[in-house]
């Protein structure tokens, strides 16, 4: 029988190697990158479509996107339970279409895209002498407002040249800060949106323009609606207008979901039907793209991967999975360096947050947030609640801190404090409330040593979180947890001093 | 330099915290025995039970509920203690050395109405000071008249004497005494003083504040050099008669001198810090290890007799 230690040690041993054999297995055979370094961003585009079924047949029809310049659509892939699944090519454009005999209740279905951008990717113009648009009149407008818009686009038309500067005027025009009296009243006309509003105008002033809907690819986006623009032809080349900012180059990164204005989805036999969409950024090295798709659909190991789940999970589990490393950082920094921190794990927590919130912005807002709770702390204790109350008051504090924090920063122009949202309320309450208690019982030189060294290992773990090889390694080999699992397990067997110790014990010596 | 030589700190036998937590309370202390030091009204009733003094207990008080009797439930009582059970760290200790009527007074001089009282022992039972708020019970207990002899050495406080038993022998020993810096309480690091008793002759060896060598009380200016403590062996005995109710083999012993009833026990601890070695300017590993090396089942006796002819 082996000694407690042994065991441990070989269990430990044991995970490193299972850990990195794994690894080995996808780097080695499946040709996994282990360095995030010489790559191309694939993103995964996915639509994510829920709705209740009401115990009836269902028809599901979900405009797709078309072939593109600029960007390669490598593969998609539809989950769709126990649905039918095809695609139908419309003359509006191509359709995923999922039917189902009988639905009943909550439902989603799920479909999504791998593309690259890719300069190379090109599709022939379509024909469009044959793109045939049914004259505009506005005849529903009353009079007035038809005058004042035929005024308003007079005026454009003299102070343009053509087509895409016309277009660009009239953009201008509906954004402005202090918008015109015709503005104002087209806007207020009907139940038009602004992208059907401009659309006719276009229309009635003989512009040949068609409406689009999309997704900017860059940043991980989670539970996004499709951004309205328009593409307006000048008989030589299509441009793309947004409808905010106005022209914008044939955008690399503009990813066309839908042309033409039919519906994007329509549903047949169910009821809150809803659509979203999500968009994730994997780094894949440029020889791999091809072999992509197949890979994942020959390796066993790959095909229960994380990769194997829909986008916005992944996103998740690229938290999650640096949730382990802030982990690591603690145990190190508690272990072997002796740091005293206010809550063991509060400082993962508060990293975590800063990731979205950016270093600096996050630390302040700490500072802020913590000491004017501390403030309205010090009053609360004069009046002696009970302590569940007294938390959920300083819960309540917290939220009012951050609500004026970002309306504040919000008027003020800082628009980085609006993800103050992304701290951990109630962890923040109970900072307040331990550090509050610190004060009281052990003065402010603690409640600094302390909130100091949260915050230093906060930064810390921030920094390893926020590293992109280690963001690469851990998204892409999971396994590699078991080996920060073995090298924690080892750490809690570590029984030598703390640095903090060798100061400590230093007059002994 | 600025760091100590990890080796230099091995050679002479520091106990660390990671070695502490792994080899000694991991090893030595049973989790399920934690309640009984952690709890003072359990450690009050096992000490009682196996004859050990402690300051007696006067009421205990349990719920809400029964403080609208308070009042006829004070009635007779003129100076006492009120503690949480479940506190630590000296936390929301009540100390009432007079009173008037309805009104108590306070050592600093404080008054303190029946109200007040009410509204303590109201927040004990709520969990104010109890480890992650549980609720809690408020203890009543009878005051000890502190022994005058360590007058000199102690600012607004009283001094106690911490004996840390390792399987039931008396390993180190140290006095702590409060200072204006630590206002009154005897922890160590909030300021007070720590110094490392002899274990064969009761007397001070050597004296610590924040960890660094003092040689006499900041506040009274008194040389701790002269200190010695009486009652020693009975101390020792009183201490180590603690192993027997509690069965952990780490232990901290807090204890008090009653001008009267002599040596009582104040409090056990289950994780006793390290700081003691500091004061005794000694490790203690040397001494477990000499105590490891010894037979198991001696009697209380036998093992204040080797911790007293040994260390």
């Amino acid at each position: 029988m082996l000694s407690s230690r042994s065991q441990i040690r070989l269990i430990a041993l044991i995970l490193a190697i299972v850990g990195f054999s794994i690894t080995w297995y996808k780097v080695d055979i499946l040709g996994i990158p282990l360095y995030p370094h010489d790559k191309r961003s694939v993103y995964n585009i996915g639509a994510e479509i829920s709705f209740i079924g009401q115990h009836e047949s269902a028809l599901i029809s979900m405009a797709i996107p078309p072939e593109q310049k600029g960007i390669r659509i490598l593969s998609y892939d539809a989950t769709s339970a126990d649905f039918g699944f095809t695609t139908a090519q419309t003359q509006s454009g191509k359709r995923a279409e999922w039917s189902k005999r009988l639905v009943d209740g909550k439902q989603r279905l799920f479909y999504s895209i791998d593309a690259i951008i890719d300069v190379h990717a090109d599709v022939k113009e379509e024909n469009t002498a044959a793109m045939k648009l049914e004259e505009e009149t506005l005849s529903d407008y009353t009079k007035p407002v038809l005058n004042a818009a035929q005024t308003l686009l007079e005026e454009i038309h003299q102070h343009s040249a053509e087509a895409h500067s016309f277009t660009a005027l009239l953009i201008q025009y509906f954004n402005a800060s202090n918008p015109s009296q015709t503005v104002k009243m087209l806007l207020s006309q009907n139940s038009e949106d602004m992208q059907g509003l401009l659309y006719r105008l276009l229309r009635y002033e003989g512009i040949t323009v068609r409406k689009i809907r999309g997704l900017y690819l860059g940043e991980t986006q989670h539970n996004q609606s499709l951004i309205p623009m328009l593409e307006v032809y000048d008989n030589e080349r299509w441009q793309l207008f947004d409808l905010q900012k106005g022209k914008i180059p044939r955008a690399q990164n503009f990813f066309i979901w839908q042309k033409g204005g039919v519906s994007l989805l329509e549903a047949m036999g169910v009821k809150e039907s809803k659509i979203t969409f999500s968009v994730s950024e994997h780094r894949v090295p440029s020889g791999q793209i091809a072999k992509h798709e197949k890979m994942l659909k020959e390796a066993p190991l790959l095909n229960f991967s994380l990769f194997s789940l829909p986008v916005s999970q992944q996103n998740s589990f690229k938290h999650i999975l640096l949730i382990p490393i802030g982990a690591l950082v603690v145990v190190f920094l508690r272990i072997l360096i002796g740091l005293r921190t206010s809550g063991t794990f509060m400082p993962i927590l508060i990293a975590l947050a800063f990731m979205q919130t950016s270093l600096v912005v996050g630390l302040m807002m700490f500072i802020i947030i913590v000491g004017v709770g501390l403030i309205i702390r010090s009053y609360l204790s004069h009046m002696n609640l009970l302590l569940v109350a007294r938390i959920s008051a300083v819960v309540i504090v917290v939220i009012a801190i951050m609500s004026v924090m970002s309306v504040l920063s919000y008027k003020l122009g800082l628009n980085e404090v609006l993800s103050i949202t992304f701290f951990p309320m109630i962890i923040l309450a109970w900072t307040i409330e331990r550090m509050s208690i610190l004060w009281e019982e052990e003065g402010a030189k603690e409640v600094f040593i302390q909130g100091g060294g949260s915050l230093f290992v906060a930064t810390l773990a921030y920094f390893a979180m926020s590293n992109t090889l280690i963001g690469h390694l851990t998204f892409n080999f999971p396994e590699l947890l078991f080996v920060v699992l073995a090298i924690i397990i080892i750490l809690g067997t570590y029984s030598g001093y703390r640095l903090s110790e060798l100061i400590r014990f230093k007059s002994m010596v | 330099m600025f760091f100590a030589n990890p080796f230099a700190l091995k050679r002479r036998g520091i106990l660390g915290m990671n070695r502490r937590n792994v080899e000694y309370i991991g090893k030595l202390n049973d989790r399920k025995n934690f309640p009984l030091v952690d709890n003072k009204l359990k450690t009050k009733r096992i000490a009682e039970a196996a004859g050990i003094a402690v300051p007696r207990l006067l009421d205990t008080i349990k719920n809400q509920s029964e403080l609208k009797k308070l009042h006829q439930r004070l009635e007779q009582l003129r100076t006492f203690v009120i503690k949480p059970a479940q506190g630590s760290g000296g936390k929301g200790i009540l100390v009432i050395v007079n009173r008037d009527g309805d009104d108590f007074k306070k050592p600093n001089g404080e008054h303190f109405s029946l109200e007040d009282v009410h509204h303590h022992i109201s927040n004990i039972l709520s969990g104010l000071y109890s480890l992650g708020g549980k609720n809690d019970v408020a203890m009543i207990e009878s005051l000890v008249e502190f022994d005058p002899i360590f007058e000199h050495y102690s600012f607004e406080g009283v001094p106690d004497i911490r004996v840390v038993l390792y399987k039931g022998f008396p390993a180190m020993a140290m006095l702590r005494c409060s200072t204006s810096m630590s206002d009154g309480k005897a922890n160590l690091h909030q300021g007070a003083i720590g110094v490392g008793i002899d274990m064969k002759s009761g007397r001070a060896l050597n004296a610590v504040q924040y960890d660094r060598p003092i040689s006499y009380h900041p506040d009274t200016k008194h040389d701790f050099s002269k200190l010695a403590v009486p009652h020693w062996k009975r101390i020792l005995h009183l201490a180590a008669s603690c192993y027997e109710i509690t069965h952990l083999g780490y232990l901290g012993v807090d204890i008090v001198l009653d001008k009267q009833l002599g040596p009582l026990i104040l409090e056990l601890n289950a994780r006793p810090g390290l700081a003691i070695q500091i004061a005794n300017d000694q490790g203690e590993i040397p001494r477990f290890d000499l105590i490891d090396a010894q037979k198991e089942n001696l009697s209380v006796e036998e093992r204040v007799t080797f911790s007293l002819s040994n260390f």
